[in-house]
């Protein structure tokens, strides 16, 4: 069974149809990445997969289940998304203790107070973030909150969209560690858009490439030590990246 | 060194907290010219605070103090809000970090550019609708004619920071405070962008500040680094030598950035024991 798996998937906002033919299978316990042009449709992908983008064609499957176009209540126990925009997403009038132990509350689970304290360790917040708002936090401190949320109903799979762009390096080290850790340690499922290859090169297995709503290639990461791409939008957002500067200096 | 278009000295932004009032910014001192200066550090560490505040923008309860704020001869402090608003349209951009935070969310894409054009420029009623859409294409938006009609929620968040840049650039401000401006951008269009905000400081003597976490776009980009750590700057030096930099905490933000072939199980994390802050 396959983590997630998308076929022939076409996503339209209105008339304007964003995203065309995506086929990817993503495996249980696999990080997976999807780069690609700012505008190419990647977080549309990952919010149809969530249920955010109800207009779409095709096959969405997660951990085996057909995802309908209706709301469907238990999904958030199986995959959960951290959104690009932490800003926007995090509500400006509820504190991180509300944000972290909604999620509990409304799934009934209990130890809510050991659990909000625990997930903010590991996402290297103190203690005193606890009961704060958005406004009083930098953009890093909200996007670790962000995660926080996410990571509290202890998903399968989690759909990540940039979810350290808008962090300092020491911080994304910490935050990419934790994931890599959570993965290994609970077997978790990444999707996972990035524009940073390097990050691709620490993180994930394979990675597709979109271009103007359409995957031109999927390749394993490893491609990444040597720029073995075949598709040429590929190739130049590689090379843009500055390539391998270790397989530079022995040529 | 170009003559002085900013000379910041001990600047402090300070938050209440439980214990009392704590400074973000503990005393920050730094002039500018018509150069690149980038301040990199890590979250939290007030860069985004230390841009806002040359703006006197702090909001309350947040406070903020300087024995000097300088703009090209004027006293910022010294300033009436009304002038400082003034300053602000015109004179001194910033790209906040959050840039749909910036943007109306009621008003279209273009009728925002367009307003921004009517105020800045003396600009023929007839020549707006292409005016914003060379804006766009100037920041490298594809299909410029469909995203004048979306409104802020519609757009990528590359489109989203692409668009901000391009009105902050429409004054052409003498200084531009860019807090991530292209953190959201895959690197091609993230190179063409900040392309087009180095010419702006070649041709037009623009001063630059450019807050960002990504080490090694700051040391291509910019003359100039600041490295901030909890609200002070523990090194400054020429962009080229960054990857010379000998202070500890700048040392270990160098070996957390991942590399594009990168063998590291897990990548150092800087020891946080020491940390303070609100
Ligand atoms: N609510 C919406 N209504 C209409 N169009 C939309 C909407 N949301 C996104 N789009 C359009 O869909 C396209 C793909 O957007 P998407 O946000 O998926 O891009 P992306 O690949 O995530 O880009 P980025 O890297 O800049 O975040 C863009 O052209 C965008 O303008
Ligand atoms: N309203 C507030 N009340 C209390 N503390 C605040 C408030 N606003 C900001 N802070 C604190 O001020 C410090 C500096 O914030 P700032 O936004 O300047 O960080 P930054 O260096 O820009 O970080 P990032 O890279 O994450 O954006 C942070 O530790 C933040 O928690
Ligand atoms: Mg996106
Ligand atoms: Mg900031």
């Amino acid at each position: 069974m396959s983590a997630i798996a998308l076929k022939n998937l076409d996503i339209s906002y209105g008339t304007t149809k964003v995203v065309q033919g995506v086929n990817i299978e993503v495996a249980e316990g696999e990080s997976f990445a999807l780069v690609g042009e700012s505008g190419s449709g990647k977080s549309t992908v990952l919010k149809a997969i969530a249920g955010l983008a109800p207009d779409w064609t095709g096959e969405i499957a997660v951990l085996g289940s057909p995802r309908s176009h209706k709301v469907d209540h238990d999904f958030a126990t199986r995959c959960q998304m951290v959104f690009q925009d932490p800003y926007g997403s995090l509500h400006p009038r509820k504190s991180v203790d509300t944000v972290l132990s909604e999620p509990l509350l409304i799934h009934g689970l209990g130890n809510r107070n050991a659990r909000v304290i625990d997930m903010l360790a590991a996402v290297g917040l103190d203690q005193r973030f606890r009961f704060r708002f958005p406004h009083q936090m930098s953009g890093g401190q909200r996007q670790r909150v962000a995660i926080a949320r996410a990571l509290m109903l202890e998903p399968k799979v989690m759909l990540l969209d940039e979810p350290t762009s808008a962090l300092d390096v020491s911080v994304q080290a910490e935050i990419l560690n934790l994931l890599k850790r959570l993965r290994r340690e609970q077997g978790l499922t990444y999707l996972m858009v990035t524009h940073n290859l390097p990050v691709v090169s620490f993180m994930c297995d394979r990675m597709a490439v979109m271009n103007k709503g359409r995957v031109v290639e999927i390749a394993p990461a490893t491609a990444l030590h040597d720029g073995s791409f075949t598709d040429p939008y590929t190739q130049t957002l590689y090379a843009a990246s500055g390539g391998n500067p270790k397989s530079k200096e022995t040529l | 060194m170009t003559d002085t278009l900013l000379d910041v000295e001990n600047l402090r932004v300070s938050f209440p907290t439980p214990t009392g009032r704590v400074d973000v910014v503990k005393g920050l001192s730094f002039t500018l010219g018509r150069e690149r200066l980038g301040i990199v550090g890590e979250s939290g560490s007030g860069k985004s605070m230390t841009g806002r505040a040359i703006l006197r923008l702090i909001r309350s309860p947040g406070r903020q103090v300087a024995d000097k704020l300088m703009f090209d001869g004027n006293d910022l402090q010294a300033l009436s809000e009304r002038a400082m608003r003034k300053v602000r349209g015109a004179r001194i951009s910033m790209i906040m970090q959050d840039p749909k935070f910036s943007l109306n969310p009621v008003m279209t894409i273009g009728d925002q550019i367009a307003e921004a054009l009517k105020t800045h420029e003396r600009i023929a009623r007839k020549d707006i609708a292409a005016r914003v859409i060379e804006m766009l294409e100037a920041v490298r938006i594809n299909d410029p004619e469909r995203v004048v009609k979306m409104y802020p929620h519609e757009v990528s968040g590359g489109m989203g920071q692409r668009i901000m840049i391009a009105m902050m650039l429409i004054p052409q401000p003498d200084l531009l405070i860019a807090d991530e401006p292209t953190s959201a951008l895959d690197v091609s269009v993230q190179a063409q962008v900040l392309d087009l905000i180095d010419e702006l400081v070649t041709n037009k003597g623009m001063g630059l500040i450019l807050i960002s976490h990504d080490l090694n776009l700051v040391a291509r980009y910019c003359d100039r680094i600041l490295v901030m750590h909890a609200g002070e700057v523990v090194e400054s030096c020429d962009a080229r030598d960054l990857h010379k930099a000998t202070h500890p905490y700048t040392r270990g933000l160098l070996a957390a950035v991942p590399q594009m072939e990168e063998k590291r199980d897990e990548l150092p994390v800087l020891d946080r024991t020491a940390w303070s802050g609100t």
